[in-house]
């Protein structure tokens, strides 16, 4: 019993037949197996959609907590635990619509969270609405006129907050060894990781389905060279025939919690409290 | 001796810091203060003041009339002349305001002139008023030279000395072109604590071993961030500005979960941003201590103001049932005791509990002699290593008799914490089943809160043990209601409850205090909101309706005189 689905075996998915979903989960529990990570060694924070119920399929620590609200959870533990590998699992509607103005601060506060977004360009769990990265002009059953907004562009906007790891997967067979990579390296990459994961919605993305990916992304060649921020943020523009994958952009940034002098050395769920010390000061006080 | 200053100016012009100074002066020197700030909103300009009683004896409340007002500007001499005692005077710079009537009497000081005479610069002038207040009430100047010292440390020792000089340069005018003097008996020998409702939350926060605090900044409840921040390094806290409260509330429930006890404050607009977060410490029962300092509403209201307005807010908002506590104290004492408590209790039954504040409690100062740490708890009730790790399997949903499930941290041991916002079984997994969510509502509800009523306390009785005017209150207005029913006693059948610990409403088991109600003839609800909330609450929990309400809802506080003045035709 060492295989990577009986270590870290979860509740059974309640997930369509077919959901792109699959593939992301069965990825992270063998990157998760190959870095030697047990289950208690991990917490995964989520939020709430069909992505976000993702730690309860596996085994690891897990807050699940509200619509959009990934990020502040992963933050504080984090402060209050930084020895604890943070992954936070969130959907496109979840991180970039509900959680977006998390996002834009977790970027720049660069901590050692890693943000692994499965983007279907839809809501899947409300069926069907727009997301901030639906195509226009989709029509949906809540905009029965096209979706008219300008789609958000994920990895420009980390790129553009100097987001210290910038990655897009894709979460179809071609894609899933590379996507296995992408995840190490957030894993061991120092502060914040981003990965926007391409993911096709079966019931309810019937624009970016599984062969529409398929046939447009490829891999960022070799010679691409992800220090330049410049080069970054031109590649991660392209869009529609061909959708390149891989790293974007990675760079060393302070961490924050590591500017923090009180945690550099004992974690602060195990510093001991002292009592005493603490009623000295109410007197002390003024 | 009863002995209220005013000092009046626009904001920017200092007033704060010359109120400052004065009351550490007094309270050093062993007399009781209480002071109260009314600002506006804005940085420059505008009309501010700051008022300091000063008296032998213990003081809870503010007064109208005042002793000595210190007029920075026109504004304030326009203002407030009217208030300022037959007995009493006006100081002012003939600079900034002219004062064209005989009464009450008054003191023209060019203060910006004494300053840079006396060596100094322009901007010390406001040295020059202080030592000038010093010398009319005929203090020795010496006390005020290491809180001047204290105030312009970073400011270099040369500066220190030259505000010192500048200090006695209005002292020496005083003695020199006025021989009003107030009557100041000698100091005692022991000096006084000055403590603020924002101090005294902070202190109760750091007391109770919070380890991490997130808020964003909103006026009044900022207070307590600056504080916290500024003991951080030292006590080993960490004290993160969210980007707005939503994440501010979810921070401190990550870090809650993480193992150490978290807290976050802010006002009513951030709290109604938050009450999504608060649903969620409550279906998650994760730890988390909420200060709510509340300031006038709708909306952004009165910024800078007071009210009472968010008690039904705060006891019903976030959406579902679950249980929480909700504390309201009435002083800076009572703050650090009932931030202990909701420390205390937040954690033992892992609920959101609430420290309701307000900007006047949140502001006032009150002297104190000691500070009880001794009935201040301390008790770890998370589970953690090594019992965590000897347990053969572990849940964090646990159904047991008492419906407090183990509390363990994640990452301690090989055991999973699986916690989720949906509904779950006792592993933290989603179910959707009804037996298993009637289960978790009698475990997460029910049990719980017949344990949590006894930890409850009964509300305050002070003055008639039997009396015909019962007067009701809560929270931040138990000091002016206290000092009107100590004067009222001697000749009134008169007594005032006064209700700290709100949520669950206390049972009247360990004092009747329902009976008192019942007995009394008149039964007056004093609350500084509009709609008499604490009157519906009392009513809701326990069925009895009070004769009258007293509301303020001009966004300042009850003062003593005005109080009494309110309360005049209820007492026959
Ligand atoms: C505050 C709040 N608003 C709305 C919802 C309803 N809701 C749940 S999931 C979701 C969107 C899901 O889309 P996405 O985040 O892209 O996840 P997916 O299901 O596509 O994986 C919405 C709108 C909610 N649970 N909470
Ligand atoms: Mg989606």
């Amino acid at each position: 019993m060492n295989s990577w689905d009986e270590i870290y075996k979860g509740q059974r998915p309640a997930w369509c037949p077919g959901c792109g979903n699959f593939a992301i989960l069965n990825t992270l529990k063998k990157v998760l197996l190959e870095e030697g990570i047990k289950p208690h060694q991990f917490t995964i924070v989520s939020g709430i959609g069909q992505a976000a119920k993702l730690p309860h399929y596996t085994k690891c620590n897990t807050f699940n907590g509200l619509h959009g609200r990934t990020l502040p959870v992963a933050s504080g533990l984090r402060f209050a635990n930084n020895q604890m590998l943070v992954l936070a699992v969130a959907g496109d509607g979840d991180c970039y619509g509900e959680g977006g103005n998390h996002l834009l601060h977790a970027i720049r506060r660069n901590m050692n969270i890693k943000l692994f977004v499965h983007n279907n360009q839809v809501y899947g769990l409300t069926k069907g609405q727009a997301s901030p990265t639906t195509t226009t002009p989709t029509p949906t059953k809540t905009q029965p006129f096209g979706a008219l907004s300008e789609p958000l562009n994920p990895l420009a906007l980390a790129i553009s907050l100097n987001c210290s790891f910038v990655a897009r997967g894709f979460a179809g067979a071609s894609g899933l060894p590379h996507l296995n990579k992408l995840m190490k390296a957030a894993i061991h990459h120092k502060g914040f990781a981003f990965i926007d994961i391409l993911q096709n919605c079966v019931s309810f993305n019937k624009v970016n389905t599984f062969h529409w990916y398929k046939e447009r992304v490829y891999q960022l060649e070799g010679s691409y060279d992800p220090r330049d921020r410049a080069a970054a943020f031109t590649r991660c523009q392209e869009w529609g025939d061909r959708i390149p994958t891989g790293i974007f952009y990675q760079c060393q940034r302070p961490v924050f919690e590591e500017q923090i002098e009180i945690l550099n050395k004992t974690p602060l769920t195990k510093q001991i409290f002292d009592f005493e010390k603490a009623k000295q000061e109410v007197n002390g006080f003024s | 001796m009863d002995i209220s200053i005013r000092i009046g100016g626009a904001a920017g012009q200092g007033i704060q810091s010359i109120g400052a100074a004065l009351a550490k002066f007094f309270c050093r020197s062993g007399f009781h203060v209480f002071t109260n700030q009314d600002y506006m909103s804005r940085i420059k300009g505008g009309h501010n003041f700051y008022q300091v009683r000063i008296s032998e004896l213990p003081l809870s409340a503010a007064l109208d009339e005042i002793d000595i007002l210190l007029a920075l500007d026109q504004n304030s001499i326009a203002i407030h002349h009217h208030v300022v005692r037959e007995t009493g005077i006006i100081v002012y710079d003939q600079a900034t305001g002219t004062a064209d009537f005989t009464e009450p009497a008054s003191l023209a000081i060019p203060l910006a002139l004494v300053a840079t005479e006396a060596n100094g610069t322009k901007i010390m002038a406001n040295n020059v008023a202080l030592g000038a207040l010093l010398g009319l009430m005929g203090q020795d100047l010496a006390g005020i030279n290491d809180i001047i010292q204290q105030q312009w440390a970073n400011k270099g020792a040369e500066l220190v000395r030259q505000n010192i000089e500048v200090a006695k340069a209005g002292y020496d005018f005083v003695l020199n072109h006025s021989d009003h003097r107030l009557a100041i008996p000698p100091p005692s020998t022991k000096g006084y604590l000055l403590l603020n409702g924002s101090q005294a939350i902070s202190l109760g926060a750091l007391v109770s071993g919070c380890k991490f605090y997130a808020a964003y900044p909103m006026t009044p409840s900022t207070g307590i961030m600056v504080n916290l921040a500024a003991q951080a390094k030292k006590h080993g806290i960490v004290v993160e500005q969210a980007e707005d409260e939503i994440a501010a509330i979810n921070m401190a429930l990550g870090a809650s979960y993480g193992g150490v006890r978290a807290m976050t404050g802010t006002s009513g607009g951030g709290f109604a941003l938050m009450t999504e977060g608060v649903s969620l410490a409550g279906m998650t029962e994760t730890p988390v201590v909420i200060a709510e300092v509340q300031r006038p509403g709708p909306a952004t209201g009165l910024p800078t103001r007071t009210e009472q307005s968010d008690l039904l807010f705060i006891l019903y908002g976030g959406h579902g049932e679950f249980p929480r506590v909700v504390f309201a104290p009435g002083s800076p004492s009572q703050a650090i005791a009932l931030t202990n408590k909701a420390f205390d209790l937040a954690e033992k039954y892992q609920i959101p509990a609430f420290i309701l504040s307000d900007q006047y409690l949140a502001d006032c100062q009150w002297s104190y002699a000691e500070l009880d740490t001794d009935s201040l708890t301390y008790t770890d009730y998370r589970l953690r290593n090594p019992e965590l790790e000897k347990l053969p399997s572990y849940q964090r949903y646990q159904v047991n008799d008492t419906g407090i499930s183990p509390l363990a941290i994640p990452g301690e041991s090989s055991h999973l914490v699986v916690v989720d916002s949906d509904e779950h079984d006792e592993d933290g997994h989603i179910i959707e089943d009804a037996a298993t969510r009637n289960q978790m509502v009698e475990k997460r509800l029910f049990k719980k809160l017949r344990m949590l009523r006894k930890e409850i306390a009964a509300p305050e009785l002070i003055g008639h043990r039997q009396p015909e005017i019962l007067l009701l209150c809560w929270g931040s207005t138990y000091g002016v209601v206290k000092e009107v029913t100590e004067i009222l006693e001697p000749d009134h059948s008169i007594a005032m409850l006064h209700f700290s610990e709100l949520f669950p409403f206390p049972a009247s088991e360990e004092f009747a205090y329902l009976q008192l109600l019942d007995q009394a003839s008149q039964t007056i609800s004093i609350e500084n909101n509009a709609g008499g909330q604490f009157a519906k609450l009392l009513r809701a929990e326990t069925g009895f309706g009070v004769s009258t309400l007293i509301n303020k809802y001009d966004g300042r506080p009850f003062t003593t005189t005005n109080l009494l003045g309110e309360l005049n035709e209820f007492l026959g």
